[in-house]
């Protein structure tokens, strides 16, 4: 029986990766994530878990000895945020190129600088085209049951790449609320044993990683990156269908609130699209035909099924929790808007980046966004592309 | 070994090589520019080039050294060097033109 608990996205998190009790975590204390490995190294001292837990120096060592485990034929698992995440760069790209199927948490948070502990995307939209999926979550339930299915998408055999689970900082990560926490057995029931690809430790059958990757071979490796990142689209989705056979949760690669009969639509990650969700609901009182979609994979970007759901809309609005410097908006706009021009999506769309280095966005902030988008769609009009919503003048 | 001219859906994911010992078949003595050149009759077999040699580069038969695999030899010159009785020489891969 599963059971409800008021939780923090950490806990829950940290409460997940109990149940998956994965071979060896190794990871680096960071605000707003240290309360995960916090948590879980607790659960190795009191010996809940097998998981060999490695204290490593610094996010460099944390990923490299992550990579190292994954390659010794282990499942994986660690947490990061903003700069944690910056300092293991290479090593993220690395992981994904090995194709070793890692589960990383990255709780959102700003990178510095100027030095700043609360919530953006900044960290995890930098890392965006290293190869790993991305999984955004909006809340706790969510961070838990997205550490959940990440370990199978991760490990399936049509893929082998790794997974980031994000949700925001200190909004999500220690924001109690009300978490349905499912069964240990099921969850390892779910999860399923590990099973290793091509293992260091596999003595029988010797195989090198890492080796030099010239001009020779190194094109089709990156080749074979793209058909695992393909295949993990199908994947996603399986496992979510089968999440929600098992558990009753529902997920697919992004979810739609009230957006069918909308002509105004809000694209938004995370934990503000919750908020939002409260004021399509008010504005629809009001009879304004607005609606929601928040997306849940951003890596595979979903252009085809996100271009399907938005068809129809007179006008998109989408809000950027980083920004893009120098670019025509925020990583969600500029892919978005490409993904639409691409599938012959008609709809007029700007972009609102909001919310940087933990800047609240209120209920009336989302509204005014709503409201530019009916003044668009009324006079056929943008007069501003991008718009810093909330910063002084 | 991988065929050089395998697709990438034919050739093991992650750039892993999984057939062991394979580096014997890669050859690695092509970019030589200096060749090393024994003379056996100053050698004193005491394999100080084949334990220096930085790769697999000196020819041992029944613990005598006989030659190199100039397959591998990258002519870099330490056998050269350590040789106690300078019984190897390095000299240029190719002569220029007169």
């Amino acid at each position: 029986m599963s059971r409800f608990e008021a939780m923090d996205g950490n806990a829950a998190t940290a409460e997940a990766m109990r149940q998956i009790n994965p071979d060896v975590v190794a990871a680096y204390p960071i605000t707003p994530q240290t309360s995960i490995v916090q948590t879980f190294s607790q659960f190795v001292a009191d010996g809940e878990v097998d998981t060999e837990f490695i204290r490593v120096e610094s996010e460099h060592s944390a990923m490299a000895a992550c990579i190292g485990a994954s390659a010794a034929g282990g499942r994986v698992m660690t947490a990061t945020s903003a700069n944690g995440l910056a300092l293991m760069w290479e090593m993220v790209y690395i992981a994904a190129s090995n194709r070793a199927p890692i589960v990383m948490t990255v709780v959102n948070r700003a990178l510095s600088g100027p030095i700043n502990i609360h919530c953006d995307h900044s960290d995890s939209m930098g890392a965006r085209d290293a190869g790993w999926i991305h999984l955004f979550g909006e809340d706790p339930q969510e961070g838990y049951d997205n550490a959940i299915q990440a370990v199978r998408i991760a490990e399936h055999e049509d893929v082998l790449l790794p997974v980031m689970n994000m949700y925001d900082g200190f909004i999500t990560s220690h924001g109690l609320e009300r978490v349905q926490l499912e069964d240990d057995q099921a969850v390892k029931d779910f999860v399923g044993p590990f099973k290793a690809h091509e293992a260091l430790l596999d003595v029988g059958n010797p195989v090198t990683y890492g080796p030099l990757d010239f001009y020779d071979f190194y094109m089709e490796h990156k080749r074979q990156q793209v058909e695992g990142m393909k295949h993990a689209r199908k994947v996603i989705l399986e496992v979510a269908a089968e999440f929600e056979k098992r558990f009753g949760r529902r997920y697919g690669l992004f979810e739609e609130y009230r957006l069918d009969d909308a002509e105004l639509a809000l694209v938004v990650l995370s934990s503000t699209a919750g908020t939002a969700k409260s004021v399509v609901d008010d504005l629809r009182s009001q009879g304004l035909k607005v609606g929601l979609l928040k997306p849940r994979v951003f890596r595979p970007f979903p252009a085809e099924e996100l271009a399907d759901a938005l068809r129809d809309k007179a006008v998109i609005g989408v809000m950027d929790r980083s920004d893009s410097f120098g670019a025509m908006g925020g990583p969600l706009f500029v892919e978005l808007s490409a993904a639409c021009k691409i599938h012959d999506v008609p709809a007029k769309m700007v972009d609102y980046v909001f919310g940087l280095g933990g800047r609240d966005t209120t209920p009336d902030q989302i509204e005014s966004v709503f409201r530019d988008l009916a003044t668009i769609a009324e006079t056929g009009k943008i007069k501003q592309l991008v718009t810093y919503l909330g910063v002084r003048e | 070994m991988v065929n050089p001219n395998a697709g990438w859906k034919e050739i093991p994911i992650g750039g892993k090589i999984v057939d062991a010992g394979n580096a014997r078949e890669y050859e690695t003595g092509s970019w030589r520019a200096m060749r090393p050149e024994v003379d056996m009759e100053k050698c004193i077999n005491c394999l100080q080039c084949w334990v220096y040699c930085p790769d697999a580069s000196i020819d041992v038969e029944d613990g005598e050294m006989v030659g190199f695999h100039m397959r591998f030899c990258k002519g870099c010159g330490i056998c050269g060097s350590i040789c106690p009785v300078e019984a190897i020489t390095l000299v240029p891969e190719a002569a220029p033109e007169a």
